[in-house]
């Protein structure tokens, strides 16, 4: 009896450990042609207009997976983090202005860009981090307002009038093409970033944190550590890609380095494609940026976008809460599990600490019900 | 300069008044909802608007057209409650209804810039200009009104809270849902209700607010985040915190403006982070009781 | 045997509601140790003292010679002392694996198979690719002990571990404990289960409003009419006869 239900076991193990690296084998394939795809991108479509909507969708891929780094695995939802891209922008500018950098030069200075965002990070991340989650985001909003009207004020950001980019020697079709790559390397690094994060003990850490803070600090989890470095690589990163965006549209002013509609749309994404997971964001920006550029491009006097913004946002939040790549995930799961008895169920005792008998109380509800 | 101080010190205090009538229907949705209502910053401007459209297109003196509008504001937020918060349930609740209200307030500001336009508006009345003098300070006649009806506004609210039935069924449910909820109490009419009250008072404050400033709809960005700032000073759910802070930082930044009126603003905001830092509750905020 | 953990006056208010009255509670090395008392009476804020989990006004925490009064819930686990709460929590949209995980200090192969040797000794092994917001209550339960487990911690406070569960669950869960026990763990139970505690416990405290109102064995604090009275309130207990004595 106790041999067959071994074997039996064995067998269970084997089939499934055999489809995982099947499943791993073909996401490797999937990763290798969406790699291959995307070099190729603007050789096949070389056209401005279309490479121009394929960068500001990396830009935006790299923001969110940056954002989610932080935001989605620890459930601290930050709506500053136009800040560090604002600051990444200015940075660049002003230090290319001041220290008459010209030429391919300038992008020398993304890694200055992104010192000042660390540097704005750790003290931002200290006050803003020992606080409950939802004072949290007031206070990302309270900095963010800080550093736009800094922005207006200071005179070394240039007021309302802002800060230029020094003049890039390339032609048209390649200064987008030349963009196009920088971006997807920033978007590809940060999504490596984001996927290491996660496998990583770091990223579990942080993971338990949302799910219970107070219970994983019991466990021996330093929270604010934790959340401290997720929050300024976050920044970090954020900054860097603020800095590219700046060298790409040659100018940033207040409202558009610091804008109230950023972190937002970051949000949308983020929440759209599945907050905390990889592909999630990855696929939320891919759908809503170009969406949203169409729409400020054709309805140049932006309103309807805001109105369209908020409407879609309400019906995701409402109706697809988790998120796309969750749901998606588990309508698989139910396609593939139909028929079958559910998996999981406790194996009868085989070895010596006795199994405890099956609990019979119902699966315990959620402490909050509103 | 002294003269200069302390009629900065009166304005701020007028001021801070009317915002105290703002930030007090804000405290009270997060005391009792757990909502972060980010739209009211917008629903202000709506208020002034609803004030302009009346004064302007039907001749309704200032005061008597809140006899219209504080109603309505209240049909708006029981709405809006009712459609898109109710639903929202889990750990991360306000969190997200942070999200959904920001959402509600995108909305109604691209809806007020098709109606409306860009271009600044601003109510008027002839009491608007006009101002008394007492001991030698100005205090601007639509000040004090204002200041007065704020006081009245948060001694109703008072009164509604701890002199009826309902405020009653409302701070217990402040105070634990599940229990108000298994003595009797209809917790979704409450939250409707009380979600309600706080956007009626935005009537008052978005008239106040209307005649004392020029307003568009971009007006509500800088208004929900000095509101915030405001609560959360006070303490979240603190209705005596908001008035206290709304009071403070409003006399802060007009004693700031004698010197340089741009930094006055980024003045609040730096106070709000200060202040976070000392005593991350607030001054009156509940201390966050461990869930066991 | 000396004491491992001590309290010494605490004291501890939740605005005017005294929670802890100079409370003082020993608990010797190997022992497992039985805390009860009416509702109220004070048992989860004395362990969220000596977690760390709240701050004491007054009094001192020890462990063995060590003062840990009112530092922080990593630390105290650092120095050895793990704890369940009364309601499970444990990561819901982590899986049952690295749940574990999140109490090891390091990570790799090393720390995976110890984390499934504590889940094979609480007897849930079978689920750790679960997520853990699927788990039944009792199965949360002993998650909860397993992952307290993970970082071998030498004295073990339970919250009532044997609450909302079935029997024969709670001697599975009271068979565990005896073992941990055999090999040199000390625990202190909060316990409202009566035969739970007396059948478990070699020492037993009972709080009364904040206040330690007796402490001894099993067999003397039940027949103790101070006990009687913190639980019944002083009319009932003096008009039941006393136990042993005759109506």
């Amino acid at each position: 009896m106790k041999a067959d239900t071994v074997k039996a076991e064995e067998a269970t193990a084997r089939t499934r450990a055999a489809s995982v690296s099947r499943q791993r084998v073909v996401a490797g394939l999937a990763l290798i042609v969406l790699a291959v795809a995307a070099i190729e991108f603007p050789l096949v479509f070389s056209s401005p207009v279309v490479t121009n909507y394929a960068i500001y969708a990396l830009i935006f891929v790299a923001a969110v997976s940056a954002w989610n780094l932080f935001s989605g695995f620890s459930g601290y939802i930050s709506l500053g983090h136009a800040v560090f891209f604002g600051s990444g922008a200015y940075t660049v500018g002003i230090a290319a202005r001041d220290w008459h950098i010209n030429g391919v030069a300038v992008f020398a200075l993304l890694p200055l860009a992104a010192a000042v965002g660390a540097v704005i990070a750790v003290p931002f991340g200290l006050v803003a981090l020992r606080v409950r989650r939802h004072t949290f985001i007031v206070i990302t909003i309270a900095v963010f307002f800080i550093f736009q009207l800094m922005a207006y004020n200071f005179s070394f950001t240039g007021g309302s009038v802002g800060v230029s980019a020094p003049f890039l020697p390339w032609s048209p079709t390649s200064f987008n093409d030349h963009f196009y790559y920088i971006t997807l390397a920033c978007a590809a690094g940060t999504i490596v970033i984001a996927f290491l994060i996660r496998r990583a003990r770091f990223g579990l850490q942080l993971r338990a944190i949302r799910d219970d803070e107070d219970r994983a600090r019991g466990l021996g989890v330093h929270a604010m550590r934790v959340k401290l470095s997720a929050f300024v690589l976050s920044g970090t990163i954020t900054a860097l890609v603020g800095g590219v965006w700046f060298l790409y549209l040659t100018q940033v002013q207040p409202p558009s380095g610091f804008d109230p509609l950023f972190d937002l749309s970051l949000v949308l994404m983020a929440f759209l494609g599945g907050l905390g997971t990889i592909a999630g964001p990855v696929l939320g920006a891919l759908i809503i940026e170009p969406g949203q550029l169409y729409l400020t491009i054709k309805y140049t006097n932006g309103y309807l976008s805001e109105i369209l913004l908020g409407v879609l946002f309400l019906v995701i939040v409402l109706f697809v809460p988790r998120g796309l790549v969750p749901t998606a995930g588990e309508w698989i799961r139910r396609l593939r599990t139909r028929g079958r008895p559910a998996s999981g169920t406790v194996s009868p005792a085989t070895s010596a600490p006795p199994a405890p008998p099956e609990a019979s109380e119902a699966p315990a509800r959620e402490a909050r019900t509103t | 300069m002294a003269r200069e101080i302390y009629q900065a010190i009166v304005d701020g205090v007028l001021v801070g008044g009317v915002y105290a009538l703002m930030a007090v229907g804000l405290t009270l949705i997060f005391g009792v909802l757990d909502i972060i209502n980010i739209a009211q910053g917008v629903l202000v401007i709506l208020g002034a608007y609803l004030s302009y459209v009346l004064s302007t297109r039907l001749h309704i003196d200032l005061f008597v057209g809140l006899l219209v509008t504080v109603p309505a504001m209240f049909v708006i937020g029981v709405i809006i409650q009712w459609a898109f918060i109710r639903r929202l349930r889990g750990r991360e609740r306000t969190s997200m209804t942070l999200l959904v209200t920001y959402a509600v307030a995108l909305i109604i500001e691209g809806i007020l810039y098709e109606i409306f336009g860009p271009n600044p508006k601003q109510l008027n009345a002839s009491y608007v200009q006009s101002s008394v003098r007492i001991f030698g300070f100005y205090l601007s006649d639509i000040y004090l009104y204002g200041f007065a009806l704020a006081v009245l506004m948060v001694v109703a609210i008072y009164l509604l809270l701890y002199r009826t039935t309902f405020g009653r069924s409302v701070r217990a449910t402040m105070q634990d849902e599940t229990a108000a909820r298994l003595v009797g109490i209809d917790v979704n009419r409450v939250a409707a209700l009380t979600f309600g009250v706080g956007v009626a008072v935005t009537a008052a404050g978005g008239m106040m607010f209307g005649a004392t400033n020029s307003f568009n709809p971009n007006s509500g960005y800088d208004l929900i985040s000095r509101l915030l700032a405001i609560v959360i000073l006070g303490g979240l759910g603190s209705i005596g915190g908001a008035l206290a802070a709304s009071v403070f930082m409003l006399t802060v930044e007009s004693l700031v403006d004698i010197w340089s009126p741009e930094w006055a603003i980024v003045v609040f905001f730096a106070a709000l982070v200060i202040v976070l830092v000392i005593r991350p509750t607030g001054f009156f905020g509940r201390q966050p009781v461990r869930a066991q | 045997m000396t004491a491992l953990l001590r309290t010494e006056g605490v004291r501890k208010a939740y605005g005017g509601v005294h929670a802890l009255d100079s409370c003082t509670v020993e608990i010797d090395e190997g022992s497992v140790a039985g805390l009860i008392g009416p509702n109220g009476s004070g048992k989860t804020t004395l362990f969220n003292v000596i977690t760390g989990y709240a701050k004491a006004d007054a009094g001192q925490v020890y462990l063995a010679d060590k003062r840990i009064t009112n530092i922080a819930p990593e630390k105290v686990f650092a120095h050895g002392i793990g704890r369940t709460f009364q309601l499970t929590r444990i990561f819901a949209s982590l899986t049952v694996l690295e749940n574990m995980l999140v109490a090891s200090k390091h990570g790799g192969a090393a720390a995976r198979s110890r984390a499934m040797e504590q889940l094979e000794f609480v007897g849930i092994a079978g689920h750790h690719a679960a997520l853990a917001g699927t788990l039944s209550y009792g199965q949360r339960k002993l998650l909860e002990l397993a992952y307290v487990l993970v970082s071998d911690p030498a004295v073990i406070l339970l919250d009532e571990p044997a609450g909302g569960v079935n029997l024969s669950l709670v001697n599975h869960i009271t068979d565990r404990i005896r073992e941990l026990n055999a090999a040199g763990k000390t625990f202190l139970i909060v316990e409202h289960n009566m035969e739970f505690v007396m059948g478990l416990c070699d020492r037993v405290t009972v709080l009364d409003s904040g206040a330690v109102v007796a402490a001894g064995p099993p067999a003397i604090i039940r027949t103790d009419r101070r006990v009687l009275n913190a639980y019944l309130g002083d009319d009932l207990a003096d008009d039941d006869p006393h136990p042993g004595e005759q109506a």
